[in-house]
């Protein structure tokens, strides 16, 4: 092995080694940010306080309201008297959904005319409100087709089953858990915040102590500089990788469907890609100061246009092109497709074309503008 | 035959319209100890980077140990040692890994990294704290560690920036006397400093002020080219004696030493009959006069003073 470029190889992990706060953050950070998001996030809406406005207060009405809360997605948390009542409980918190039920409800259902059922839900977190709407929506349409069914029987009617069924089959992640989708882009989102941080302050650190011109003006070659600087954090970011897909196979029991050396050879072209970022936002950082923030605010367009937190499917036509231009987004897409669907490399040449190419553009960038001259 | 270990022809280098170094020519020989003399800010930094090959010179040609810095730079680098009054080191690294990180980078293998360390720590007396961390080390020390890091790979030609700022009286002495024995070894030296002292320990001197090279010689003939003629005086009224003496021409400089006064004649005139005349004609009685040699301090003054005042060197 090239002798210079393992000097600095060795010199960044020494250094490394004494830097307990590093260190700590280092393997601190994956745990704790996927603790966080894994039970923080959690898009399964259940258990909606709802409180009751009851016109009726007949068995039906209060037959309905049970099997709502059978659902699982309800609690009922009281009854209010009056309709402006409904208002105080959901601007107060209290509930963020209210089903009204009319007066009349029980006589209208018997002698067979339609009622219809009121459901107010607080249309501040739009998240509760599609949730509650699928499953109230969805609970009276079984009831109406019952009534229809048993009214039929009763007047002598065939009854044969409901004509047109559709039947929603999930692939990858039958139980639509949450944790499932969210533990594998967590593995992105640490490899992108610790992998541009931390070379960006490497070589900050240097030229903020004087020793980088010390280097430059070494013999060292300029890859050999930059290769021997990124190497040791390469590993850095497997070691992390790893940590997330345990932790999340442990605790979130995460499936790993795919090819984990595919997925850790993929990896490679990421990690990559956001070191050599990260040795381009150095070159412009003249203090590691600089640097952080720099790391930081790059982040913050990763987690929102990646598709990490929201769906790229939602997106506006330029956000969803800003996003192809970070390589996050596509590794999300590699590394949900192995791990929960378990995609092959012919399925992913797409995202693996994607990722080549910006790697090879940021590489281009940073070692043009990484000089080995002081000016 | 002494060979140019460094040679500059017209070297030149702005920012922007700052012009850090103007049209300097000079010549540094094999195995000397050639010093590069200033104030701050004069430019001496800025020279000693172009050659280093680490700041591309505006216009002019420097080639050294055999290359030209502006298209070889990299060949540059690889046969000298640099070492700045920042010293460089790595704080968080010990003595021992500064050392053979510095040997890594410069391209020498496992074995023979371990024979020069180990003779490094020897020769600077650094075998008791090899695996102290750099970074608690005292300035002296530290100096030390720099100066070994960048002779390690045995360079011809060691660029020295102010290698001795901030270091103590006793750590400068000995860093002088390693320094003379790494340029006996055949080691050229380039040093820049603005200690006067450590400029007649040089061989050869450089005067470098507002970017432009005053003079280039050894100690003795930069002193012998100023004709300067010294004298120290102790006078009843030392600070008016000054002020009065200042004011006239055949005076180059006056300078305060507790209670004697160091006053510097040009153009031939014989201080010691001068200057009491000068100060009796005005009342002041002098005590003592003696005559004294002339120091590399009082010629890198009088040339300033000339260069500011626009006049001629």
């Amino acid at each position: 092995m090239n002798v210079r470029l393992l000097a600095i190889a060795v010199k960044e992990l020494r250094q490394l080694r004494r830097d307990r706060l590093t260190l700590g953050m280092m393997a601190g950070l994956p745990v704790l940010q996927l603790l966080l998001f894994g039970y923080a996030i959690n898009t399964d809406v259940r258990h909606i306080p709802t409180v009751v406005l009851d016109h009726d207060a007949s068995a039906e009405s209060r037959d309905f309201a049970a099997s709502l809360v059978a659902t699982g997605f309800y609690d009922v948390v009281g009854h209010v008297e009056q309709q402006d009542e409904i208002g105080r409980a959901l601007r107060t918190g209290r509930a963020k959904v209210a089903l009204v039920v009319p007066a009349h409800y029980a006589s209208d259902l018997a002698r067979g005319r339609p009622t219809t059922l009121q459901l107010v839900v607080d249309g501040s977190d739009p998240q509760t409100v599609a949730s509650a709407l699928n499953t109230a929506t969805g609970l009276a349409a079984a009831r109406s087709s019952q009534l229809v069914a048993t009214r039929l029987a009763a007047a002598g009617g065939v009854v044969s089953a409901v004509p047109i069924q559709m039947e929603p089959v999930t692939w990858y992640n039958p139980d639509l858990r949450t944790a499932t989708y969210v533990v594998p882009g967590i593995v992105g989102v640490i490899l992108t915040m610790t992998m541009v941080m931390l070379t960006a302050m490497a070589i900050a650190r240097e030229r903020e102590r004087g020793t980088l011109e010390q280097l430059i003006v070494s013999p060292i070659r300029r890859w050999e500089l930059v290769l021997g600087k990124i190497l040791p954090y390469v590993g850095i970011g497997y070691v992390q990788m790893t940590l997330i897909l345990l932790v999340g196979r442990l605790v979130f029991r995460v499936p790993m469907v795919g090819s984990t050396s595919l997925l850790y050879a993929l990896a490679f072209l990421f990690i990559a890609a956001n070191l050599a970022l990260g040795l381009f936002f150095s070159t412009l950082a003249k203090t590691q100061q600089q640097a952080m923030q720099m790391s930081f605010f790059f982040l913050l367009p990763n987690i929102l246009l990646s598709g990490f937190a929201f769906p790229w499917e939602g997106m506006p036509e330029p956000a969803r092109w800003l996003s192809q231009m970070l390589p996050l987004t596509h590794f999300l897409r590699i590394v949900r497709g192995i791990t929960l669907k378990g995609a092959t490399l012919t399925d992913l040449t797409g995202e693996l074309a994607w990722l080549l190419a910006l790697l090879i553009l940021l590489v281009t960038f940073s070692s043009l503008r990484f000089s080995k001259k002081l000016d | 035959m002494t060979e140019a270990v460094v040679r500059t022809e017209h070297l030149s280098r702005s920012f922007g319209d700052l012009v850090a170094v103007r049209d300097v020519s000079l010549e540094v020989r094999r195995g000397e100890i050639f010093g590069f003399l200033g104030p701050n800010g004069a430019g001496k930094s800025t020279t000693i980077r172009m050659l280093c090959g680490i700041l591309d010179p505006t216009s002019g040609r420097g080639f050294v140990v055999g290359h030209d810095i502006a298209k070889e730079p990299e060949k540059v680098k690889a046969r000298i040692g640099y070492m700045t009054q920042r010293f460089s080191l790595y704080e968080d690294l010990s003595v021992t890994e500064n050392l053979e990180f510095y040997a890594g980078i410069y391209g020498l293998g496992p074995r023979e990294r371990a024979v020069r360390i180990a003779a490094v720590l020897a020769r600077t007396g650094l075998e008791g704290r090899a695996r102290q961390l750099a970074g608690t080390l005292s300035g002296g020390w530290k100096q030390r560690v720099a100066l070994a890091c960048a002779t390690i790979h045995e360079p011809p030609l060691l660029f020295l920036d102010e290698p001795t700022a901030g270091v103590d009286p006793v750590s400068r002495r000995e860093f002088w006397d390693q320094i003379h024995r790494i340029s006996a070894e055949g080691t050229t030296v380039l040093v820049t400093t603005h200690y006067m002292d450590e400029a007649e320990r040089c061989h050869r001197l450089a005067f470098i002020f507002r970017g432009t090279l005053l003079d280039v010689g050894t100690p003795e003939e930069i002193v012998a080219r100023r004709a300067l003629r010294v004298v120290e005086v102790v006078a009843a009224d030392a600070v008016r004696a000054a002020d009065l003496l200042r004011t006239l021409p055949e005076v180059d400089e006056v300078a305060h030493y507790g209670p004697l006064l160091r006053v510097a004649t040009r153009g031939g005139v014989d201080p010691e009959r001068f200057v009491p005349d000068a100060l009796a004609a005005h009342g002041i009685a002098v005590t003592s006069v003696r005559a004294t040699r002339p120091t590399v301090e009082d010629a890198f003054v009088s040339m300033v003073k000339d260069d500011a005042r626009g006049g001629a060197v």
